[in-house]
């Protein structure tokens, strides 16, 4: 039988900090994670983290209130307090343990400017920064011996007496099913990228997690803001980093205009995300596109600088386009690239089911609101997946492992078994590109009431099919066919709550950009909004509505 | 256009029979990536076929295969790039590891081997605040080795580790490099020496090249080998038979104006390859000079008073 005080659900970014913090804390941690760790999501990370340093004369409230106005202020304020507080000491920790951050001339760490902040506050490594904070977080796993469940994949929740207390997992490689109990169990299972189409994601990026949450009954928040990044490749939608704008690039129509100088003057390309991408589909909009893109220009960096500071950006323009940057502007377009909505957590990683946490993209402590800044991200998911783990660290001094009945286990094996033996059903990737099309229809860089009641109604038809869904592969070993069939089913749970949500929002806020209404109206929806799973409604969905925590900065209105 | 794709099969759990070719034809278009088109098959054609992939974007390390022969990420690679003559592709799982079903190996042996290298940072002390105050060309420096996404592939087509997996590796000798190199780690004695003296360190690399043509990253593990060996000879580390080879070499050369093989071989207790032993010529030469200069062996040795004359002055150089 596998036991651990904290299992966490997630070897990304989140998921590994909070590992180390447990261990570090005395705990029994175990870790799982349906790819190895240096494969999560995390990797893809080009641009950088954000920290106001105070002691270098950054403003800790000045970092804070860039991102409440960057959220739309759908931000709760207590929450990105933390976050800016401890970006400092987070950063440096992760310096500690070996990231080669960039440095200026003193040998301390040196900046780069990121979109939504008037000053430089990214630290960075090349365009890799993801990849080499994840890396070095799996080398401190391997100091601390953590004990990690290596492609193996959770299929549920375990809770008794209203407590999480375990989950079922597979081991991908042998094709098993067991039964991992834990005092407390922290999901860091990343993003839902795949819901839509096309998206900067991972194929890995499933929502898992969102939805084991959903299914257990925890409530997800804000679900219907959407990320979309002004900058993905045509075609693939593989992400352009936003480093290429801090670095100086420009974004110009078929015209070859600047064309931001007429939506943020100030600002220009390093408006919030949203913005910024909102401007690109009105440019292709109104015709001054080119076959559905604009262009991003780095010619005027010269080839030295962007093959020393932006080298993977020409990496991905000459191997996947044929496009050398510094002799020709390549085709970009809005593609999603982040979820801000996820599980619901209090500043501790605490969701609304007792010995369960959530941290990093899948959760919500809300630090991102209606639109996240670029390089808060990462952010995030150091501060809060340590939080989630200290907290959790409290959590079971007063907790006993659960004894669970051996029903759990069978059922679940039956509940799979039942999914290979189908036959004659749709193959999963049909059913998979038709809700992930309907998704960028309907809750898209722009939506409306019309768009977004088709995508209830298509999604309904989806989550129909999904049920008698077959596959090929019948054999117990590495058995992806069957992992595709269970991402499918959760992603339709996250599908599901992701249109709720959006139709709910009767306004204009960040990410949630409505044609039918165009404003934000803070005195009716100044306000989080909660989805959860409900067996007794119609729809089998639950909506509230939760106030937003303000601290100290009244909204206004935002403009760049 | 339609190509075809001919992949090798394994399945474990087939009581006989288990392994096999298959052919598959599919449409691309020009920006076809090969994974694009393993994913294509898997979704559309046989969702039995196995393979790992995530990122699509040669980030996460997950979908190194052989290729025509030679190991790749193929997430990276244009179907159109390598196609000679509409002939089928054929796609094989990596090499240098052992199969758990399709394309998809098993990494135990790989990571067993990173762990090898203590890969994490063993600073003597820490700051007592703030950050640890390094160059940026001391951290740029690193970023060769952190750009390794651990895909394998070097690995894979490692002429060493196909008749020797004692071997440590590319792969791991360039995680090692990473921390010989950091300034601000405290162990760089310790790690050389080990490096130095562990059977399948870094003398036992044959300088074939592969892993730096291979590598989808340019890592180049070869040249972080190499800097290796210098480092550890530069602090003293000359007990190996790696050493006493190039030091053999050095010698041999310096008197004779050529290669005595036979002293050779006695020197270097045993190891007679000698495409090796040509490969040690410049680190011999660098290890002397502590320095930047290049190796200057020339391949005839008709003037063997010219070549008296390059020792004289790489000595010279030395002081
Ligand atoms: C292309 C790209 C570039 C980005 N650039 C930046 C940037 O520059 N700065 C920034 O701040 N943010 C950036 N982001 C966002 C940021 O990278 C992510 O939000 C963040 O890394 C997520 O980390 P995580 O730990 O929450 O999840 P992930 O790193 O995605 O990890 C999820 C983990 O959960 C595991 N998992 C999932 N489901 C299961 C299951 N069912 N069973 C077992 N394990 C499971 C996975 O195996 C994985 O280990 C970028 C995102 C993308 C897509
Ligand atoms: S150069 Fe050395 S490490 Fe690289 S493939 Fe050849 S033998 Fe292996
Ligand atoms: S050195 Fe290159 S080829 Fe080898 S594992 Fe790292 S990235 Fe892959």
């Amino acid at each position: 039988m596998y036991e651990h005080d904290i299992l966490i659900i997630g070897a990304g970014l989140a998921g590994l900090r909070a590992a180390v913090e447990g261990v570090r804390n005395g705990m029994n941690v175990g870790v799982i994670s349906k790819v190895h760790p240096v494969r999560s999501h995390s990797n893809a990370a080009q641009g950088g983290i954000n920290a106001p340093l105070t002691d270098r004369g950054d403003d800790w409230e000045d970092h804070a209130y860039d991102t409440i106005k960057g959220s739309d202020f759908l931000a709760d304020q207590d929450a990105v307090e933390i976050m800016s507080r401890e970006a400092g000491e987070s950063v440096i920790e992760l310096e500690r343990m070996g990231v080669i951050f960039s440095r200026g001339d003193d040998g301390k760490l040196g900046t780069r400017r990121f979109g939504g902040q008037k000053i430089a506050r990214t630290f960075f490594v090349g365009a890799i920064t993801g990849s080499a904070i994840l890396h070095v977080l799996f080398e401190q796993s391997i100091k601390y011996g953590l004990n990690v469940y290596e492609e193996w994949f959770v299929t549920k929740l375990l809770i008794e007496e209203g407590k999480c207390c375990g989950v079922i997992a597979l081991d991908i490689k042998t094709g098993e099913l067991y039964v991992i109990r834990a005092k407390s169990v922290i999901i860091a299972a990343g993003g839902a990228g795949r819901v839509f189409e096309p998206s900067t994601n991972a194929i890995i990026c499933t929502g898992d997690g969102l939805a084991l949450a959903w299914q257990a009954g925890a409530a997800v928040m804000d679900m219907e803001m959407i990320q979309y990044h002004p900058t993905t490749l045509a075609g693939t939608g593989i992400l352009m980093s936003e480093a290429a704008r801090g670095e100086g690039a420009y974004l110009l129509n078929s015209d070859g205009d600047r064309f931001m100088e007429k939506y943020a003057p100030e600002y220009m390309e390093l408006a919030s995300r949203d913005v910024v991408s909102r401007s690109e589909q009105t440019e292709i909009n109104e015709g001054r596109g080119i076959d559905g893109n604009v262009l991003l220009d780095l010619r005027h960096l010269g080839r030295k600088y962007i093959e020393s500071r932006l080298g993977y950006l020409q990496e991905v323009g000459v191997e996947f386009m044929g496009i050398d940057l510094a002799e020709q502007p390549i085709p970009i377009r809005p593609g999603m690239h982040y979820i801000m909505g996820g599980i619901k957590t209090d500043v501790n990683g605490a969701t609304s089911v007792d010995g369960l946490y959530a941290a990093g993209e899948c959760a919500n402590v809300s630090v991102h609101g209606a639109n996240r800044l670029g390089a808060n991200s990462l952010l995030d998911t150091v501060v809060f997946g340590r939080r989630a783990a200290d907290h959790a660290t409290n959590y079971v001094k007063n907790i006993k492992h659960v004894n669970l009945d051996a029903s759990y286990l069978e059922n679940e094996k039956k509940r799979l078994q039942s999914i290979i033996d189908r036959k004659n059903g749709e193959r999963p990737a049909i059913v998979r590109n038709e809700m992930a099309n309907s998704m960028t229809l309907g809750i898209g860089v722009f939506r409306n009431q019309k768009t977004m009641e088709k995508a209830i109604n298509d999604i309904s038809g989806i989550r129909d099919r999904v049920k008698n869904i077959s596959i090929d592969r019948k054999g117990a070993v590495f058995n992806t066919d069957l992992i595709f069939a269970l991402e499918l089913e959760f992603m339709t749970d996250v599908a599901w709550s992701i249109v709720h949500s959006a139709i709910s929002r009767k306004e204009s806020r960040g990410a949630h950009f409505r044609t039918d209404i165009t404003t934000r109206d803070d005195k009716n929806w100044l306000k989080h909004i909660l989805v959860s799973k409900d067996n007794e409604s119609k729809n089998g969905v639950k909506v509230e509505t939760l106030p937003v925590n303000i601290t100290k900065w009244e909204p206004v209105e935002r403009q760049y | 256009m339609e190509v075809k794709l001919n992949i090798k099969r394994f399945d474990p759990e087939l009581p006989s029979d288990n392994e096999w070719w298959q052919e598959y034809s599919i449409q691309i278009n020009s920006n076809t990536t090969i994974l694009d088109a393993l994913i294509k098959i898997r979704d559309e054609i046989d969702g039995t076929l196995a393979l790992r992939c995530a990122c699509r974007a040669s980030i996460c390390g997950s979908c190194g295969m052989r290729v025509n022969g030679r190991a790749r990420l193929v997430c990276k690679t244009r179907v159109e790039s390598i196609l000679k003559n509409n002939e089928p592709l054929n796609i094989e799982p990596l090499g240098n590891h052992s199969i758990i079903r399709d394309l998809v190996v098993s990494l135990d042996s790989f990571f067993s081997k990173i762990d090898q290298v203590t890969p994490y940072i063993v600073p003597d002390s820490e700051p007592e605040t703030g950050e640890f105050i390094a160059s940026n060309e001391s951290m740029e420096n690193l970023l060769t080795s952190m750009n390794c996404i651990m895909c394998g592939v070097c690995v894979s087509d490692c002429t060493v580790l196909e008749v020797d997996n004692k071997f440590i590796g590319p792969a791991a000798l360039a995680k090692a490099w990473r921390f010989v190199e950091d300034p601000r780690d405290g162990k760089k004695e310790e790690r050389l020496r080990y490096l130095n003296d562990q059977d399948g360190g870094i003398w036992d690399c044959t300088r074939c090249m592969q892993c730096v043509e291979v590598c989808p990253k340019g890592v180049a593990p070869m040249d972080r080998i190499m800097e290796m060996r210098e480092s550890a000879i530069e602090s003293g580390n000359k007990s190996t038979s790696g050493y006493k080879h190039t030091e053999s070499f050095y010698n041999s050369v310096k008197k004779h104006g050529r290669l005595d093989e036979t002293r050779l071989a006695v020197d270097s207790a045993g190891i007679t390859n000698i495409p090796r032993l040509l490969d040690l010529a410049p680190i011999g030469m660098k290890a002397l000079l502590k320095g930047k200069l290049p190796p200057l062996i020339p391949h005839k040795a008709e003037d063997k008073e010219k070549i008296k004359d390059i020792y004289k002055k790489v000595e010279e150089k030395k002081q």
